[in-house]
């Protein structure tokens, strides 16, 4: 094959990146379910199956409350939704779940059925970040699933270049942090330099279950449970992993990106 | 094909009684140990088993020209033990791994380190090999790395640009999987099992779910095993497109390098397709596969397949035939066939030295004993060699998939799983996309899992890389590790 033929075909394909924002997102795959919604209204008083089958103790039903779920702690396995008998939890199928506050996260009130979504960061820190924000990643014990689907947000189809978001190769260079993993014991100090190496104004997104709460992992000594421990963490996107589109919703939504494709839904 | 030998053999997804597997004084299990690395045997997995202050240690080999497992143990002991590693470099990080873990000292260890345990400071501070001379410096690089990629250490021993040695220093990511299974399986334990490493999740749920269903006496439905032969394929098919890809941008050829980056994402999606997640999770269980695919999903993906096969094709083609990537991947990062096997070397990297050596064909399990692929194998040990060996995997990963999608088999995907077996051990060999991902489960009394032990096959790996980098010049030090791409939290645990 010459180069040509190596051109041609490359022509041939046209521009392969997604029209989302401007069009309309992708969709998620049929059974990946999103963002789960919960109305606490609908539960019958003596239940809590979906307590005892929550792989990391998501769900909480303290007595006389409602019952809360944290989308935080969640590792989307979806067991919750099959038992509950009065489906007081469902699937959205809303890839959108990043928050600004880790309350945000816990599901179950009126009024608190779903994740309150991220608002866009102040008007100084749009300014300063809002077209051009360059990450820095640490992965601290993360399980590479994470990360992969941050990776994948670099290629043609993503292509986050576009939005001015880049990672980089040096925490001098960068605006942020993107932390993935529940901070293993291990990478506690690298985390912690790598914070400081940044210069300020410096922002934190916890991306995953694990870097939220600790995952598949919650609770054991050897890590922390998750990034906002050490650092102040900005931003959560919970997902385990986070489907890219969640990721880049997420990311957007900070920058305040994402223009007419949010109101249009 | 029998052959002598003081152990045990089994075979590869199939469970004894731990009062079945042979046991004798120290000295002498490590004697048969030593004769059997010593004939060429392969060491799958080595550990101890603490009984009350004291340690055994156990031994899984693999015969692979005999298709068969093989275990032994010692009596319990405490202090020391005479290390196997003098003699057979394969047990040299198993070793260390059982001095960390348990305490006992292997006696003339060449190198007694931690694994991954943070003694103090964290796990990479501590004593590295050094060369000396005044044309000599030193490179350290991580834990964190430029990209977006997990920590690890890097300590270089250059003269110039040359590389005299390398270092590899890791244990950042450990997460303590192995402790957090004693006394399960607990609730959380299959989750844990799809994200020892994540980009391996159907590899390694598919050896818990097998040694489970050893020890439980039982099997996956034909139609779950069926599934997970699928996404297992499916998952070799992606990291072997990223790693093309990957491979393609460290030489600068950016059209594969953007094609695969792509690619890899719709073969993701090929398997988000049958479960939801584009890694696999959620998908095995022991007893089966939660989910089931109906015969219109199987048609799309069928279709969706074809597709991306027909892309990587194309992407791979352009690959292979730029003399500028051919120049840059040629000679580069080279590895012995004797020294890959004499470290134990598994999967694509131990094929890309010309051995021989496929659980999916040595040690058939699952669907696998119905329907086998076969094994590739490029004989130069070099960069270019692991690229092709990828190439080549694709292909007949591709050729597998086809088949096996056009002759569906019938039947449920979940059973229930009985309660495990008391005081058995059940041993579980996948070829994940990386090689050899291997199972221990030991259970006590109360047919609770008492011992469990994890091999990713970058536990055998790493070195691997260590020696392919000695004499190369630093610089090619990304492209050597693109070609491996080791896991770290597999290792790590
Ligand atoms: S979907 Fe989330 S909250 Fe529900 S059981 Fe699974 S981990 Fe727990
Ligand atoms: S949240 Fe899930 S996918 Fe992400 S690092 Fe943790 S275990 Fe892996």
């Amino acid at each position: 094959m010459s180069v040509h033929d190596t051109l041609l075909n490359r022509l041939k394909r046209g521009c392969e990146t997604m029209a989302y924002p401007k069009g309309p997102a992708p969709a998620l795959p049929d059974r990946h379910g999103g963002a789960l919604k919960v109305e606490a209204a609908k539960c019958d008083a003596s239940c809590s199956a979906c307590v005892t089958v929550c792989p990391t103790e998501a769900i909480a039903r303290p007595a006389g409350k409602p019952v809360a779920l944290d989308l935080g702690r969640c590792i989307f396995c979806a067991e919750c939704v099959t038992v509950c008998p009065t489906k007081a939890i469902t699937q959205s199928n809303d890839h959108r779940m990043a928050v600004r506050q880790r309350e945000d996260l816990v599901l179950g009130d009126t009024g608190k059925e779903q994740v309150r979504l991220a608002q866009a960061l102040d008007e100084k820190l749009r300014r300063l970040f809002g077209r051009s924000l360059k990450l820095r990643q640490v992965s601290a014990a993360g399980c590479n699933a994470c990360e992969a689907d941050t990776n994948v947000l670099g290629t043609i189809g993503w292509d986050l270049g576009r939005f001015g978001i880049q990672f980089v190769a040096s925490p001098r260079h960068a605006d942020g942090l993107l932390i993935t993993g529940p901070v293993s014991k291990n990478m506690e100090l690298a985390l912690k330099k790598t914070y400081i190496a940044l210069p300020e104004p410096r922002i934190v997104i916890a991306l995953g279950a694990c870097a939220i709460a600790g995952g598949p992992f919650i609770g054991h000594p050897q890590h922390h449970n998750g990034a906002s421990g050490l650092v102040p963490v900005d931003l959560f996107i919970p997902g385990c992993p986070p489907h890219p589109l969640t990721i880049l919703d997420g990311l957007l939504r900070l920058l305040d990106r994402l223009g007419e494709s949010d109101a249009r839904r | 094909m029998k052959r002598d030998t003081p152990f045990t053999l089994l075979t590869n997804g199939t469970a004894l009684s731990w009062a079945d597997v042979p046991e004798w004084p120290l000295a002498e299990f490590l004697r048969n140990v030593g004769a059997e690395l010593g004939r060429g045997e392969r060491l799958s997995s080595f550990f101890g088993v603490p009984e009350g202050d004291a340690l055994r240690l156990v031994a899984v080999l693999a015969f692979d020209a005999g298709n068969t497992l093989a275990v032994g143990r010692s009596q319990s002991f405490s202090g020391s033990f005479p290390a196997l590693t003098a003699t057979h470099a394969q047990a040299h990080l198993f070793e260390r791994e059982i001095w960390e873990q348990h305490g006992v000292v292997p006696e003339n260890h060449p190198w007694l380190k931690p694994v991954r345990k943070d003694h103090g400071a964290g796990p990479a501070v501590g004593d590295f090999f050094r060369v000396d001379g005044r044309e000599i410096h030193e490179v350290a690089v991580g834990p964190v790395h430029a990209g977006i990629i997990e920590p690890g250490h890097f300590r270089f021993q250059c003269a110039g640009e040359e590389v005299l040695h390398l270092e590899i220093a890791l244990g950042f990511q450990h997460r303590g999987v192995e402790e957090a299974i004693a006394g399960g399986p607990h609730r959380a334990t299959v989750y844990q099992m799809e994200t020892v490493a994540g980009d391996t999740t159907i590899g390694h749920a598919t050896a818990y779910a097998n040694a489970l269903e050893a020890l439980a006496g039982t099997e996956a439905p034909l139609r779950a095993q069926w599934l997970r032969a699928i996404a297992l394929e499916l998952e070799r098919l992606a990291n072997h497109t990223g790693d093309l890809g990957a491979l393609a941008g460290d030489v600068a050829f950016l059209p594969t390098a953007s094609a695969c980056g792509k690619i890899r994402g719709d073969f993701l999606n090929l398997t988000a397709l049958l479960c939801g997640n584009r890694f696999g999770r959620g998908l095995v269980r022991p007893g089966g596969c939660l989910l089931d695919g109906d015969t219109e999903r199987l048609s799309q993906l069928r279709k969706r397949l074809e597709t991306a096969l027909a892309e990587v094709q194309q992407a791979a083609a352009w690959l292979w035939d730029a003399a500028s990537v051919r120049t840059r991947f040629e000679h580069t990062g080279h590895l012995h066939a004797k020294q890959a096997a004499a470290i134990g070397l598994v999967g694509p990297a131990a094929r890309a030295c010309g051995l021989v050596r496929d659980v999916r064909f040595d040690h058939p399990t699952g669907w696998h004993r119905f329907a086998q692929v076969p094994v590739s194998v490029w004989p130069d040990g070099d960069v270019f060699a692991r690229a092709r060996v990828r190439w080549l995997e694709i292909q007949r990963s591709g050729d597998f998939l086809r088949e096996q999608l056009d002759a569906v088999p019938e039947g449920e995907t979940m059973s229930s799983l009985p309660a495990l077996a008391p005081n058995s051990l059940a041993v579980a060999l996948v070829e994940g996309w990386r090689g050899e991902v291997c199972h221990v489960a030991l259970t006590g009394a109360d047919g609770k899992l008492r011992r469990y032990k994890i091999t990713d096959p970058s536990f055998h790996n790493w070195t691997g890389l260590a020696l392919a980098l000695r004499g190369q010049a630093i610089s090619d030090f990304p492209l050597c590790n693109k070609s491996f791409n080791l896991s770290y939290c597999g290792f790590d645990l």
